[in-house]
This record gives C-alpha cells, sequence and structure tokens, in this order.
C-alpha cells in the first residue's frame, strides 16, 4: 500500500497583516450525555496565529479543544451540536459524514501530561506516519528529523533515537510529542495545558516553540495560566460554564477587556 | 509548640500504635511462612523420595511393570505435548476475546452478562470441562482420546483466566497512551495492535502462566476423556523425512501425562512404585517452575521498557 498524505492546507496564505480564519466553531454545544457542557459557542481560529482559551476549571475549555480533533467520538454517550468549519475546503468537521479519524490526520493535539509512547524516540515521532502507512526508512528518517528540529529537540536526542522516550525528563517527553504531532504536517496543532506538568524552565522553553510554530502552523491552546496566555497568543478567549464570555486580540482582552466578568478573571478577582 | 507534657502523651500514644503495627508484622510472618514452608516441606519429601530415583534412564523409559525399569518418556512427553495445544488454542482466544471485550464491546449489560459469566467459568470444577468435553471433542467431533482432546480441553479450562489477565492488563494501561495513539489518526485495530496488546503483554503472560501451571497439573478432565494410564510408545514425531516434512499424525494419538502416571504409581501396592511416583512428582514440579522462571524473565524483559 502506498503511503498516504493527508495534509492538503500547510501552505500558509495569510500575509503578515490580515489574519484569515483556518476554523470556526459556529453554534457549538456539546453533550456529556445529558448533560451541556458547552453552549453555542463560536469562535475563529486564525492561520498562524494562537488562539489561547483561558477560564476557571471545568469551564469546558479543554471540552471545547477536543472537539475539534472528535476526541469526544472515543467515549459513548457523547453528541456534538453545530459546526466546526475548516478552511479553506469548509470541511465541517463534525458532521456525521465526516470520519473523525480523517479529522485526526489532519488536527494534531498535545496532551496535558506528556505522553509518549513506551517505544524509542524514533518511533515515537515516526508513529503518526507509519499509521499513515509510510514504509520507506529514508522518508521517515527525514521526517522524524525535520519534526525533531521542529521541537527544538533533535540537538539534543540526535545521537540517541533508539533510547526508550521515557528516559528523557518531562520538558523533553513534552517536547517529543510536540514533535510527534508535527511530524504529520497537521494544519491546526491542538495544546491542552502543555505545561501544567512541567517545571518553569521547560515551561519556558515549551512556550517559546509555540511561538516559533506559529510560522508553520495555526495554534489552538487551553492554558489555565493567564500569564502564559498574554505571552504566547495572539487571540485570546474567555470561557466561563461553558459559555465564551469574551474573544479578542490578547492585547486588547487583556488590557482593556469588555467584559465585567473577563476583567475579573484575568484581575484574579476571581477564579 | 506543646508542652513536655503533652509530648510524653503524645509519644505513649505512638507507641501504643506501633504495638498493632508489630503484632501485624508477626502475624503476617507466620502467615507466609505456613504457605512458604508447607510447600518447602512438601517439596523435600518429595525431592528425598524421588532423586536417588531420578536418572537418564528414567527419563527416557517407558512405564513397566517391573519398578526399576519403568520410566516417565511417555508421560513427559505427553504433558509436553498437551501444553504445547492448549498455550496454542488458549493464548489467541484468550488475548482476542479480552482485547475485544475492552477495546471493541460496547459497554451495555450484554457485555456485563458476559464479564460476570467469564468469572464464573474460572470457578467452574476442572471435571465438568472434562465431561463437556468428552462429549464435545472426543465424541460429537470425533476427536477420540487424543492429545488434541486434551489440549483442547484444558485450553477451555484455562481460557477463562487468560481472558480476566488480558483485560486485568489492557486496563492498566493509561488512557493518555490510547488518546495519544487516536489522536494521530490511529483506527481501532491500529491502536490495538501498535500498543494496546504489546503493552499488556507482560500482564497477558502472567495469565498465560498462571493458566498453564494449573493445567499442568489437572488430572480429572484428562481421565475423563480418556487418557491411558500404561503407554510405551510415543506420538509419532511432528517432524518427518519425507514430504512435506511435518506431521500433524501426533495431535490424533493416544497420550498420557504427568499426573496421571503418578497417580497411576502411587495406587499400586509396591514401595518401589511410590519412590517413582515422588520422582515424576519432582519432575513435574520442576517443569512447573521452569514454565514460571520462563514467564518471569519474560514478563521482566518486557516490563522493562514500561513504566505507568
Amino acid at each position: 500500500m502506498a503511503a498516504v498524505h493527508i495534509a492538503p492546507n500547510i501552505e500558509p496564505r495569510a500575509d503578515a497583516g490580515k489574519p484569515v480564519p483556518k476554523a470556526e466553531a459556529r453554534r457549538l454545544s456539546f453533550y456529556y450525555g445529558a448533560f451541556r457542557a458547552l453552549k453555542d459557542l463560536d469562535l475563529v481560529v486564525h492561520e498562524n496565529r494562537v488562539t489561547a482559551l483561558i477560564g476557571p476549571s471545568g469551564c469546558g475549555k479543554s471540552t471545547f479543544l477536543r472537539c475539534f480533533n472528535r476526541m469526544h467520538d472515543l467515549y459513548p454517550g457523547n453528541r456534538y451540536e453545530g459546526e466546526i468549519r475548516l478552511y479553506p475546503d469548509d470541511t465541517n468537521l463534525l458532521a456525521a459524514g465526516v470520519d473523525p479519524i480523517e479529522v485526526r490526520m489532519r488536527l494534531s493535539m498535545v496532551f496535558q501530561k506528556p505522553n509518549p509512547f513506551p517505544k524509542s524516540i524514533f518511533e515515537n515521532v515516526a508513529y503518526g506516519l507509519r499509521v499513515r502507512g509510510e514504509r520507506s526508512r529514508r522518508v521517515l528518517g527525514d521526517k522524524v528529523e525535520e519534526a525533531l528540529n521542529g521541537a527544538a529537540l533533535w540537538s539534543e536526542v540526535k545521537d540517541r533515537l533508539d533510547d526508550l522516550a521515557f528516559n528523557l525528563s518531562g520538558g523533553q517527553q513534552q517536547r517529543l510529542c510536540i514533535a510527534r504531532a508535527l511530524a504529520t504536517d497537521p494544519e491546526i496543532l491542538l495544546f491542552d495545558e502543555p505545561t501544567s506538568a512541567l517545571d518553569p524552565i521547560a515551561t519556558a522553553s515549551i512556550e517559546e516553540l509555540i511561538t516559533d510554530l506559529k510560522k508553520k502552523v495555526t495554534i489552538l491552546i487551553v492554558t489555565h495560566n493567564m500569564q502564559q496566555a498574554a505571552r504566547v497568543s495572539d487571540y485570546t478567549a474567555y470561557m466561563y460554564l461553558g459559555e465564551l464570555i469574551e474573544v479578542g486580540r490578547t492585547d486588547e482582552l487583556f488590557i482593556k477587556p469588555k467584559n465585567k466578568q473577563t476583567e475579573d478573571y484575568i484581575t484574579g478577582r476571581f477564579g | 509548640m506543646p508542652n513536655a507534657r503533652d509530648l510524653v502523651a503524645i509519644r505513649a500514644l505512638i507507641a501504643s500504635h506501633k504495638r498493632w503495627d508489630m503484632l501485624f508484622g508477626v502475624v503476617g510472618l507466620v502467615a507466609l511462612m505456613i504457605g512458604v514452608l508447607t510447600f518447602v516441606a512438601l517439596f523435600a519429601d518429595m525431592a528425598i523420595d524421588g532423586i536417588p530415583r531420578l536418572n537418564w534412564d528414567f527419563l527416557t523409559s517407558f512405564p513397566s511393570r517391573k519398578p526399576a525399569q519403568a520410566g516417565i518418556l511417555s508421560a513427559w512427553v505427553g504433558t509436553a505435548l498437551v501444553m504445547l495445544v492448549t498455550a496454542f488454542f488458549a493464548v489467541p482466544l484468550g488475548v482476542a476475546a479480552g482485547l475485544y471485550l475492552e477495546e471493541y464491546a460496547p459497554k451495555n449489560w450484554m457485555t456485563d452478562i458476559i464479564e460476570i459469566n467469564i468469572t464464573n467459568l474460572a470457578g467452574v470444577p476442572s471435571i465438568v470441562y472434562g465431561l463437556l468435553a468428552l462429549g464435545l471433542f472426543v465424541y460429537q467431533f470425533g476427536l477420540g482420546h487424543s492429545v488434541l482432546a486434551a489440549g483442547l480441553t484444558l485450553a477451555l479450562l484455562i481460557l477463562p483466566v487468560v481472558i480476566v489477565a488480558t483485560r486485568e492488563a489492557i486496563r492498566s494501561i493509561p488512557q493518555g497512551i490510547r488518546e495519544g495513539a487516536y489522536a494521530l489518526g490511529g483506527t481501532q485495530w491500529q491502536v490495538c495492535k501498535d500498543h494496546i496488546i504489546p503493552y499488556s503483554m507482560p500482564g497477558i503472560l502472567t495469565g498465560v502462566i498462571i493458566g498453564m501451571a494449573r493445567a499442568i497439573g489437572e488430572t480429572a478432565p484428562i481421565i475423563t476423556i480418556g487418557a491411558l494410564t500404561f503407554i510405551a510408545f510415543l506420538p509419532a514425531p511432528p517432524l518427518k523425512l519425507e514430504p512435506p516434512f511435518v506431521s500433524f499424525d501426533w495431535l490424533f494419538s493416544g497420550f498420557t501425562v504427568m499426573p496421571i502416571q503418578m497417580f497411576n504409581w502411587t495406587s499400586r501396592p509396591e514401595a518401589a512404585f511410590l519412590q517413582n511416583a515422588a520422582a515424576a512428582g519432582f519432575v513435574l514440579v520442576i517443569m512447573t517452575l521452569a514454565m514460571n522462571g520462563f514467564a518471569i524473565y519474560l514478563r521482566y524483559r518486557l516490563r522493562k521498557n514500561i513504566k505507568w
């Protein structure tokens, strides 16, 4: 079987100034059984920009993020309403006819806790390509190197690609997971509180990486850390109890929030 | 800052609590020793009786009416072949069933009932399996009193153990690993074959060995399906010189196994046969220990790469 590459839309279309929408949630609601966890969310994710989702614990920001790659399909009793449109092909990712596997091949995810597989560093990064049927040792080698470079990990691991991923430090493991997500040329990279299990130094290196990565890929990040949102993101969305309270450019939202609730949260009076 | 009086009281309290620590330490040690020493005593007794009788001829001779010439060749070969058949059927079936239940099956009342039934199956007396196998494998399927019928019977017997062990092992894999694999676009089968099965292998192996160790000593179902007690031939060899070079005739051969050989000897009046039985028992225990040892080694090897 020939290798299949599903990465048709990675060429940046945005010129420096004008943001182009890459994905858009429209009246998105999500149900865990009968519980409505997300309520009519509307959000535009701009291409080659970092969009941060912030809000207190339990506000639904991770639930929202996990709608984008249909992670909720893995568990019974979950239901989506509304749409998430992916551009430029204008596919509704939540449509019944769209295979969640296809969605996950287009959007990659980095999880809260580093979750490398108990395999070698090389095999961890190569796994997404193997899933796509890539067998060529040369192609795999090139892609793995490229992805590890992209995740700023290559120089640290290039001499021990066959070592177990578990032997890396926590921060390195998380960068390995980023490399694993990058190796398949995703259109959007989803980060679910990627630094919450890391120390401040490892956190700083991940944040730096995120800022770098947006040149190549659109990023949607969930963070419980407002300073992090302020540092890395171009757009910020504040969520509370399953609703989107305010969305805006990060520099505007943090300096002059329009909504009183947002202001209370980002000034630390609440949350 | 507590005053000196309080400290005295606190120390007395701690000392009285620690007496329970001590007490349980002693009770636990005694409980452990009852188990360990019983095994050691039994094993030592058998070894003392049996080892003088052990020699190359004992392992390479067929049973005989003369105790000094009798050996366990047909018994250990039979046991080895039956175990081979058992593992061949029980492992793939058990792993597939466990994997299906854990990863594929929808969680509803049907799977709940199946789950309860599997747990119950593990407690069904082995003689019942023997009777079932006699009717089904020996007569219905016409397999006769063969190695194959015995292997299938024991496979059935240990299937629940393998299924339960597989499920436990699969459940111990963190959800994050599963999600990580799915997030890269893996299908259910890709995730199972590349992750779930390899990572649960150590646990599955443990279950397989526990099951095999039970099966190797089983006597009742084997007698029920009609194993021979006195047999002076070996099943046909699996390899032969003329094409197609492999032969499965041994599967349909009559056989005996170690526990039956032992049972046969212990029921004889001559004391020399009792010594033979002890020697055979010693060999059987060594076979079991060797199997366990191999499993522990494999588990250690596979487990080395997995930390969670």
